[in-house]
């Protein structure tokens, strides 16, 4: 288990401290003693596949759950049992949409936003940055599935607080939709939010997150930053062609391939050395259409669990 | 994803924003009153029934027993003139008698000279009885009158009210109970069903409110929808074409209608904490509330159900909410009369309220 604990230190003052904190429901250990820390301003990610722990753990942080045993500090100070004094300093965005019946986008805001004492300039202000200031007197109900994933973070982050607690936002959203919203999570990190998040995509998580701590089966396999944990995994290289720019017997034959293989419209080349690889596929001029796969964090996954990575 | 400028609607003072509870108790009367089904099953359709049974029964105590008349004469005059029966006039006794038989009029008289003949249906004892003393009273009197001596006993008959009331009277408390029992166990029981559901109840939880806030908006939402379904189905009972009046302290019933909605209210929460999906907990409100509603005298006067329903209608708080709101509302009844009923319906909110709250889950 004290492999999961953090390779690097996060800054002086941590935002999260989570410590080995269990929780069971029945005979099934949803988080079986599961530590990380997150500093302040820094985009935490927890990935997994479904079931893996991520929701309890993120629940157990918010202090919405007691840990059967463990300890969180959130800010300082115990989330559990329900701190009045803490709950303005975070933000929460919950799986399920969490809003009032029949109430348009900024009423939904306005309404949020007195839970905490703000209201007024303070709610156009979330509506631009998450891009529904053109949508604010729609129904909520009529929002596409990525508008209301939007407004479910403005409403998180209306009363300005200092760590936000997001619950898979992107799950079910079209790519497009996954890629406006990414754009939201960066503008809030650049305000020095502290973001913690769960997802079960993993090549979110390699693009937006500092670090992340890879899940499965109520326990930390691996934490780390994305690009550390991808390299530590000294996966070789697939280098892509097209069939038939050069004959399979010659692209073994290439210096530092390890192996080649057709299909019906590529061409794969492994390799550990690519640089030698891609000079003398240079040297013949077939570098059109060529594409550079080099391993994920779907790769880290499989190396860690033995298993395909399935969402 | 453009942004438009759009003039600001409440930023006058900058960060003006609402107390909790305002926000709260604002986002649900929006949400009630844009919920055109809601707003149907609240007002519309107890209102229909007003309509309807208010047309129905509006009239009954004034219908007349129509009876057959053949020939003239003085008897016949009289009781033309006593104004309690409507005529219909045959030409001949054999047609009048066909009509009897039908069983189409309770009975013909026919008077041809000295003989007076009257012929009725046995079928109905209680119309045969009022036409045969009827008849027959007037027979007495014009045979008196004929003999020119003034009568030795004289008969001071007035008309007074009784406390069987005009049905409008007895059902626009009934409905308006029915009614408000409606609003309050759906209201109660959707909002924490769906606020549970859609994790409106976990978020809240993550926000700096205290659960009593939450609770009381809800709860001011409820006694204010109650509130406007009084005025409302007051004031069209009012109206000429369903003749309701009011007596004397009738605004009593206004408090005791809120006491009322909250009680209605305590067993909507219990409803909302069982219940998993709206759909079960409508199922379920509809089966406390229509019962309810008929054990209760919502529909038709309580004194018409066998003795041991009566006592059973006692555990009911619309029973309660019912005999309260007739007596100060028609019956001429003052305070005194909303002792025993307010006290049991506060009884009855504080249990349901404590049980509500045992049971009370922020998660499916």
């Amino acid at each position: 288990m004290n492999a999961a604990r953090p390779a690097t230190t996060p800054g002086q003052n941590p935002a999260l401290v989570v410590d080995d904190i269990h929780m069971t429901y029945g005979d099934l250990r949803a988080v079986d003693g599961v530590s990380f820390t997150v500093g302040e301003g820094e985009f935490f990610g927890i990935l997994g596949p479904n079931g893996a722990g991520k929701t309890t753990t993120l629940e157990i942080a918010e202090g919405l759950r007691e840990p059967v045993s463990g300890s969180v500090r959130l800010l300082g100070q115990s989330p559990w049992p329900r701190n009045l004094a803490l709950l303005p300093r975070i933000g929460v965005q919950l799986q399920a949409s969490a809003f009032f019946e029949r109430l348009t986008a900024r009423e939904q805001l306005e309404t949020f936003g007195a839970l905490y004492g703000v209201g007024g300039r303070r709610v156009d202000d979330m509506l631009e940055l998450v891009g529904l200031a053109d949508k604010a007197g729609t129904p909520e109900a009529k929002l596409s599935g990525g508008q209301r994933q939007r407004l479910s973070i403005a409403c998180a982050l209306v009363h300005d607080p200092d760590v936000v607690f997001l619950d898979e936002p992107t799950a079910a959203l079209d790519p497009q939709a996954r890629r406006n919203l990414w754009d939201v999570l960066r503008e809030v990190k650049s305000r020095g939010k502290t973001i913690v998040y769960t997802t079960h995509y993993l090549d979110e998580a390699e693009v937006l997150c500092d670090r992340v701590a890879i899940m499965d089966r109520g326990t930390i396999l691996a934490m780390d930053a994305p690009a550390r944990l991808v390299r530590g995994l000294d996966a070789p290289t697939h280098v892509i062609l097209e069939r038939n720019s050069v004959p399979l017997e010659q692209a073994r034959a290439l210096p530092g391939a390890d192996h080649a293989s057709e299909d019906g419209l590529s061409l794969t080349i492994t390799t550990r050395t690519p640089a030698p690889v891609l000079s003398a596929l240079a040297e013949r001029n077939v570098l059109d259409g060529l594409q550079v796969r080099t391993a994920t964090l779907e790769d880290v996954f499989l190396d860690l669990t033995g298993r395909e990575y399935r969402a | 994803m453009t942004i438009t400028e759009k003039p600001h609607r409440s930023t006058e003072s900058g960060t003006a924003a609402p107390t909790p509870f305002v926000a709260l108790s604002r986002a649900m009367i929006k949400g009630f009153l844009r919920d055109k089904a809601t707003l149907f099953f609240t007002f519309l359709f107890p209102l229909m029934f007003l309509v309807i049974f208010g047309l129905i029964f509006g009239n009954q105590g004034s219908s007349k027993t129509e009876i057959g008349v053949v020939g003239d004469g003085p008897v016949v005059s009289a009781l033309e003139q006593s104004g309690v029966v409507e005529f219909k006039r045959f030409g001949s006794t054999e047609e009048a008698l066909t009509e009897v038989t039908g069983g189409d009029l309770p009975a013909y008289i026919a008077e041809n000279g000295n003989d007076i003949s009257l012929r009725f249906a046995a079928s109905d004892s209680t119309q045969a009885g009022l036409v045969n003393g009827l008849v027959s009273g007037v027979v007495d009197q014009t045979n008196l009158a004929a003999t020119g001596q003034p009568p030795r006993f004289t008969l001071d008959a007035a008309q007074v009210e009784d406390s069987s009331l005009k049905a409008i009277q007895y059902m626009l408390p009934g409905i308006l109970s029915w009614a408000v029992s409606i609003a309050s166990v759906f209201g109660a029981a959707l909002t924490f069903v769906n606020w549970r559901k859609k994790q409106v109840l976990r978020r809240l939880q993550l926000a700096p409110v205290q659960p009593s806030t939450v609770l009381g908006s809800r709860i001011v939402v409820s006694l204010g929808v109650a509130l406007l379904q009084f005025t409302l189905f007051v004031g069209i009972a009012l109206l000429p074409m369903f003749g309701l009046r009011l007596s004397g302290q009738w605004w009593l019933a206004i408090p005791l209608l809120l006491v009322g909605t909250l009680a209605f209210f305590s067993i909507g929460m219990l409803v909302g904490a069982f219940c998993k999906t709206e759909e079960a907990a409508s199922g379920a409100a509809n089966l406390i509330t229509l019962p309810m509603a008929f054990l209760s005298g919502a529909f038709y006067p309580v004194d018409q159900m066998p003795q041991w329903l009566q006592t059973v209608s006692k555990v009911l708080p619309m029973r309660h909410l019912n005999d309260g709101m007739l007596d100060v509302m028609v019956r001429d009844k003052g305070a005194q009369a909303l002792l025993v009923p307010a006290v049991v319906l506060i009884g009855f909110t504080l249990v349901l309220g404590f049980i509500a709250s045992k049971v009370f889950r922020w998660e499916d």
